[in-house]
């Protein structure tokens, strides 16, 4: 019973190690399979997104078992073992256990606090579930590590704001504006950022859509992508009276919107507010026009501030989940050392339970004919004495939580248990196995 | 006859809950565990059950609206803007909004408790009048709203800085957006405004009918007036050239002092004939 990790993330393998590494569609479930049969590997669960490879197994032997996982890997990718063992990381036991936590709670993520992988390994286990490659072991520590990721996002603040400049655009829009679906968004030019904050304002609710673009066909496409109407550019000026979000991203080398133009719209706007993203590089907005009353305008380098300061935030919590999770795995780490315990504790019940009924047949054959209530009461004093004898080992197997290796040895030597310290890691896995099928 | 009387109890004990629910909602403000407005909003609402008792009392033991001296029109105004509390938190929750108006009725309690707290048994007679209770009352409330819309205005100008300036950390998170504040503390002064307008329309009648003429340019009167001229011009600037957001909060912020200083500067500095007030 040895749960390891071995894997590879953004920190340690570049991005063509980790395209090479990644399990993806078949290729994921045929992995699952060949690891499934290896000796010695009785578990396994395959993680795999753009920024991580995890496997996680509960193997016989670390060592041998670590082996076997690495050489699988390199194998089946056709990654020259010495180039993959270089982006690999092997965990066992505590800090095997302490590393899913983490992987779960998005605390290892490149963003931290990211919410995707939690699904990620949500997804991950269930295809585990599905072809049966995990048991008793991975499955409680999956189970665990998604209740921990839950506890770590709820008790602190790590998801909390937004680190990525579109989605900071669309919370800052939500602290401006009450009802985002009342508001009117225009959208300046193009670009893969304004369209992505775009997409991100739809998705929150704003309805009424204009694009423009010197090239009035390229608005006509894009309008048509966001369900919006495409104005003329020479007519945007017009348009932002009626627009209360703003989204700048033209290719022009000069402002396009200065000071005196803002002055009379927000005059004829009766100085409804307005926020303005100039996302363009060299700026599109004369940055002067943020000092008008109501109007709110942020360039790239304020939203990347923003996003700074959030990623501070983050990371100062992300450090009230590693306590999280510390406590966490030392929660863990006893339910598993009371797993040690367990098939002792069944040994010897067996045990007991054996020496009983053999007993209690000779004796009543002895005995001879006897009343079926006599018998019932001989049985039920048997059964109380061998109950009440040994409980007391058994209460001790349960509650030893550090040393219930030597307590396992201790009471296998003396009751003479066949379970030994030697077979004893063999058997919660198996029993888990049974379980499932 | 007990040692202390009734309706003090009921007064002390809703002014410490008062005091508590304002300690909690400005910690609330610094420290960003989880929401602290829910128990400044049992507290409040205990305070305020205490406190109507005490009104209650006071209304029972003098025959007449306890509303006839410092003491119980401190009182009086805070209960009000409790009401009022209590209402906008039911209808819109608005976050850490109690962190801004617990204070100022506690301050209101504070004064409250520090003028003479007879129960004035002889009444002047120019009070004995029904007159008496529509005017003060609809004053009041009037005053409670102006008062919300003040704590509302200072909401909006934090709030304001956090975006103006770029730096989204501390209360950024938990303040409410901008427009919401905006448009409440705009429905609460349009709330107060027809309200101060009655008020005093009901004064000039009351005024007529206990004294022979309807304006006197007392100090109260005079105050008065400046006060609903400048929730006059709040209105209507942000109905015609749409005077919101930062100059709206600002003005009723102002609006606010005058309607402090009418309430107590009037009294304590300028004699009147509002001096029994």
């Amino acid at each position: 019973m040895n749960i390891i990790v071995i894997g590879l993330n953004h920190d340690t393998a570049p991005i063509d190690i980790r395209e090479k590494a990644a399990f993806n569609g078949p290729k994921l479930e045929e992995a699952i399979d060949i690891l499934k049969n290896s000796p010695g590997i009785k578990e396994n669960i395959i993680l795999s997104t753009c920024n991580r490879v995890e496997i996680y197994a509960n193997v016989t032997d670390i060592a041998s078992g670590s082996e076997r996982v690495k050489k699988f890997i390199a194998d089946f990718h056709r990654i020259p073992e010495e180039v993959l063992n270089k982006s690999l990381y092997v965990h066992s036991g505590k800090n095997a256990m302490t590393h899913v936590f983490r992987v779960a709670s998005s605390l290892d993520s490149m963003v931290v606090g990211e919410p995707q992988i939690l699904g990620q390994l949500k997804d991950a286990f269930d295809i585990a579930l599905k072809m049966k490659s995990s048991g008793v072991m991975l499955n409680k520590l999956m189970k665990k590590a998604i209740s921990v990721a839950k506890r770590v996002r709820t008790e602190t603040k790590i998801g909390e704001s937004a680190v990525s400049i579109s989605f900071a655009a669309v919370e800052l829009a939500k602290k401006i504006f009450e009802d985002l679906s009342t508001k009117a968004f225009i959208l300046i030019g193009a670009g893969e950022m304004a369209e992505l904050a775009a997409k991100h304002l739809i998705n929150n609710g704003v309805k009424d859509v204009l694009v423009t673009n010197r090239t009035f066909e390229r608005a006509e496409n894009l309008a048509r992508e966001f369900n919006g109407k495409a104005v003329e550019f020479d007519n945007f000026l017009q348009a932002l009276v009626h627009t209360d979000i703003v989204i700048c991203s033209t290719g022009a080398p000069n402002y396009i919107l200065v000071k005196d133009h803002v002055h009379k719209i927000m005059k004829q706007r009766k100085n409804k507010p307005m926020f303005l993203i100039d996302i363009s590089v060299p700026r599109n907005i004369d940055p002067e026009i943020n000092d008008i009353d109501n109007v709110y305008l942020y360039d790239i380098d304020n939203l990347h501030g923003v996003v700074n300061t959030n990623i501070e935030e983050r990371n100062k919590e992300a450090e009230k989940g590693e306590k999280i999770v510390d406590e966490e795995v030392e929660t863990f780490l006893k339910w598993q050392a009371s797993l040690n315990a367990v098939p002792a504790i069944v040994a010897l019940r067996d045990k007991a339970e054996a020496i009983r009924k053999e007993e209690l047949e000779n004796t009543l054959r002895k005995l001879g004919n006897l009343g079926e209530k006599d018998v019932k009461a001989i049985e039920a004093l048997t059964n109380s004495i061998v109950n009440k004898l040994i409980h007391f080992p058994t209460a001790a197997l349960k509650s030893a939580s550090e040393d219930t290796e030597v307590m396992v040895d201790i009471v296998s030597r003396i009751f003479d248990l066949n379970t030994g310290t030697k077979n004893k890691s063999e058997d919660p896995g198996d029993r888990g196995n049974d379980e499932k099928q | 006859m007990l040692p202390i009387k009734t309706e003090t109890l009921f007064f002390e004990l809703a002014l410490t809950l008062y005091f508590i629910a304002t300690i909690i909602g400005v910690i609330g403000l610094f420290k960003g565990k989880k929401d602290t407005f829910k128990s400044i909003l049992v507290l409040a609402i205990i305070g305020f059950i205490l406190h109507t008792a005490n009104i209650a009392v006071r209304y029972i033991e003098g025959g007449h609206i306890p509303i006839t001296n410092l003491h119980e029109g401190a009182s009086f105004f805070s209960w009000c803007i409790v009401v009022l509390f209590l209402l906008l938190e039911y209808r819109y929750k608005i976050r850490l909004l109690g962190s801004f108006i617990m204070p100022i009725v506690l301050v209101l309690m504070l004064s409250s408790s520090m003028f003479p707290r007879g129960i004035s048994p002889s009444l002047n007679p120019v009070l004995k009048s029904y007159w008496f209770g529509i005017h003060t009352i609809l004053a009041f409330l009037g005053d409670a709203a102006f008062a919300m819309a003040a704590g509302i205005g200072v909401m909006y100008l934090i709030q304001e800085r956090y975006v103006k300036s770029k730096r989204l950390s501390g209360l950024f998170q938990k303040l409410p957006s901008l427009q919401s504040l905006d448009e409440i503390n705009y429905r609460l002064i349009s709330l107060g405004f027809p309200l101060l307008t009655l008020a005093i329309i009901t004064g000039v009648i009351w005024a007529n009918t206990a004294w022979g003429t309807y304006w006197r340019w007392d100090p109260k009167e005079v105050w008065s007036l400046i006060t609903w001229l400048i929730y006059a011009l709040v209105l209507h600037l942000r109905l015609t050239v749409g005077w919101r957001g930062k100059k709206a909060a600002g003005l009723s912020i102002i609006g606010f002092i005058l309607v402090i200083f009418t309430f107590f500067g009037v009294n304590l500095l300028l004699k009147g004939l509002h001096a029994f007030v």
